[in-house]
């Protein structure tokens, strides 16, 4: 199997991907449909599998949305993909400050940070300027936005009114961004089939946030932190990162690395991934909304960005540095 | 031509900047005639309620605006007369003219409204004591809806004093219709409205 897919050309083995995992997207929305179409006699139960269900779809969108961003980004080029994942961010770092309420005296700050850090950070991505791209927001941002909220002459509250929009920075421009780097990277022998990478560090992670997901429904333990998260036990979490690391392996012939060393990368990036969620999760807990998105109440419009994407924010970082690191690149 | 692509651009430019989400809580968005009256803290305000009205009703929906301000620059009254097609009030009273008499002709005309009752931008998150406007209309036009909104978080887009805007969740939440009741007073309708007005910041 590895070999037989490490030995087909690109475009074949994209070819095959894309089958492959829409069609499974497909299934499962086709299977999602029809049950939600069943009868059931019993009220309760079926308020109860509507809820399921309703979660289960919000699971699938998602993953469609991140199926779709890699699509997009593998047909278009580089560019394009920095501009879609600039455009993520944006919408989740809109979300993330719109639920951390800034004060007038932040709009200076505010404004640097979603047309000016934004901008130069993708930009440097797309660039290759690598060793700026690090340090660019926890260097020079870290100490240019509070310079910018000082001289607004407003100390109310100064130390966390700057450590929220840090943190929002940080996740959602500086996390974010780390995904279309891997389409900067060069590994030996890899001949450019960078977006494969993307791929694979959103497909392991997303499995591994699913499988949690439904692993903590079915165990019903006791939640570790159940002020934090009613669901997050260390059980269904090792069996969702312990998914996730296989498919990685499974899935070694995409990347340029052996199955053991594809194994380890995917373990770190579900490790940072479903920690960094429920750390997300803690912050909207202090913030007592159940999700992000307008209001964390509201019932339309396109809230919930963040929620889908936060756990990628987490990964990205670490999956990148720590494959620069190790292959010295 | 120009106004139409000024007119899509804003509105493109409010949904990227807030979702400028509109959430009907007490009414659905129907063609009747209207006055929308909200808390007003921003320009943006004006923009906001407009872009969250759907179309049929936007282009028969007049905000209020005041004269002196918006008719400063050529830009400035092109956008208010082009794009918004808004109904100007002169702020500063001359004694021989009602300055409600433009409101009276739109009403006349069918058109909806749309008033900001606090007379100018506040500051501090609570509006401020409603004109008497709202009250006179009222009881000049009992027949029109008067509905309530809130705009929320506005304020945090484009304070006053600064040009960039900022990107924030907006949302605007329209509540039940009201009434004038027979014989009720003028400064009991006008907190009754308020109220109605700041009930709506938490729905």
């Amino acid at each position: 199997m590895y070999f037989y897919i490490k030995n087909l050309t690109a475009t074949q083995q994209i070819g095959a991907l894309f089958i492959i995992v829409f069609g499974l997207l497909l299934m499962t929305s086709v299977a999602v449909f029809l049950l939600s179409m069943r009868e059931h006699g019993d009220d309760d139960r079926a308020e109860l599998m509507r809820k399921e269900l309703k979660s289960v779809d919000g699971m699938l969108r998602s993953s469609w949305l991140m199926v779709f961003v890699f699509w997009i980004g593998w047909i278009t080029g580089d560019w394009v993909a920095l501009t879609v994942f600039g455009i993520v961010s944006f919408f989740s770092l809109r979300e993330f400050l719109t639920l951390s309420p800034t004060r007038l005296g932040d709009h200076r700050s505010l404004v640097l940070a979603f047309f000016v850090v934004l901008p130069t950070q993708y930009w440097l991505v797309g660039s290759g300027h690598f060793d700026m791209f690090a340090v660019f927001i926890p260097v020079y941002v870290f100490l240019a936005l509070p310079l910018a909220s000082a001289l607004a002459n407003d100390p109310l509250r100064f130390l966390e009114r700057n450590a929220k929009l840090q943190w929002g920075i940080m996740v959602c421009i500086y996390g974010m961004s780390h995904v279309p780097a891997l389409l900067m990277l060069e590994f030996p022998g890899y001949d450019n089939r960078n977006a494969f990478l993307v791929f694979f560090l959103v497909l392991v992670v997303q499995i591994c946030m699913v499988t949690q997901h439904f692993a903590s429904r079915k165990l019903m333990q006791p939640p570790v932190a159940p002020a934090i998260s009613q669901s997050f036990n260390w059980r269904s979490w090792w069996i969702g990162i312990s998914v996730g690391s296989l498919v990685g392996a499974l899935l070694a012939g995409i990347t340029p690395w052996v199955p053991g060393t594809a194994f380890a990368f995917a373990f770190i990036a579900c490790v940072a991934g479903s920690l960094g969620h429920f750390v997300m999760k803690a912050l909207k807990r202090d913030r007592g909304i159940p999700n992000w998105g307008a209001q964390g109440q509201s019932t339309t419009g396109a809230g919930g960005l963040l929620d889908r994407v936060d756990a990628l924010c987490f990964a990205a970082p670490v999956f990148f540095h720590s494959a620069r690191w190790y292959f010295d690149i | 031509m120009l106004a139409k692509m000024m007119s899509l651009f804003l509105l493109g430019l409010i949904r990227v900047l807030t979702g400028s989400q509109a959430r009907w809580h007490g009414c659905p968005p129907k063609a009747e005639q209207r006055i929308y009256f909200a808390n007003h803290q921003s320009h943006a305000d004006l923009v906001m309620i407009w872009a969250a009205l759907p179309k049929e009703l936007r282009s028969v929906t007049r905000a209020i605006a005041a004269k002196d301000y918006w008719t400063k620059t050529p830009f400035k009254q092109w956008l208010t007369t082009a794009v918004f097609n808004v109904i100007y009030v002169s702020r500063d009273r001359t004694a021989d003219e009602d300055p409600l008499e433009p409101l009276f002709d739109a009403l006349e005309n069918g058109d909806s409204i749309i008033l900001f009752p606090e007379g100018t931008r506040g500051f501090t998150g609570e509006p401020q004591p409603f004109k008497a406007g709202l009250y006179n209309l009222a009881l000049k036009y009992p027949k029109v809806v008067l509905v309530p909104a809130w705009i929320n978080n506005v304020q945090h887009v484009l304070p006053k004093g600064e040009v960039v805007p900022v990107p924030v969740l907006c949302s605007v939440t329209f509540g039940a219709p009201m009434h004038l009741q027979v014989g009720e007073e003028r400064r009991v309708f006008l907190e009754r409205a308020r109220a109605a007005v700041v009930a709506l910041r938490d729905v």
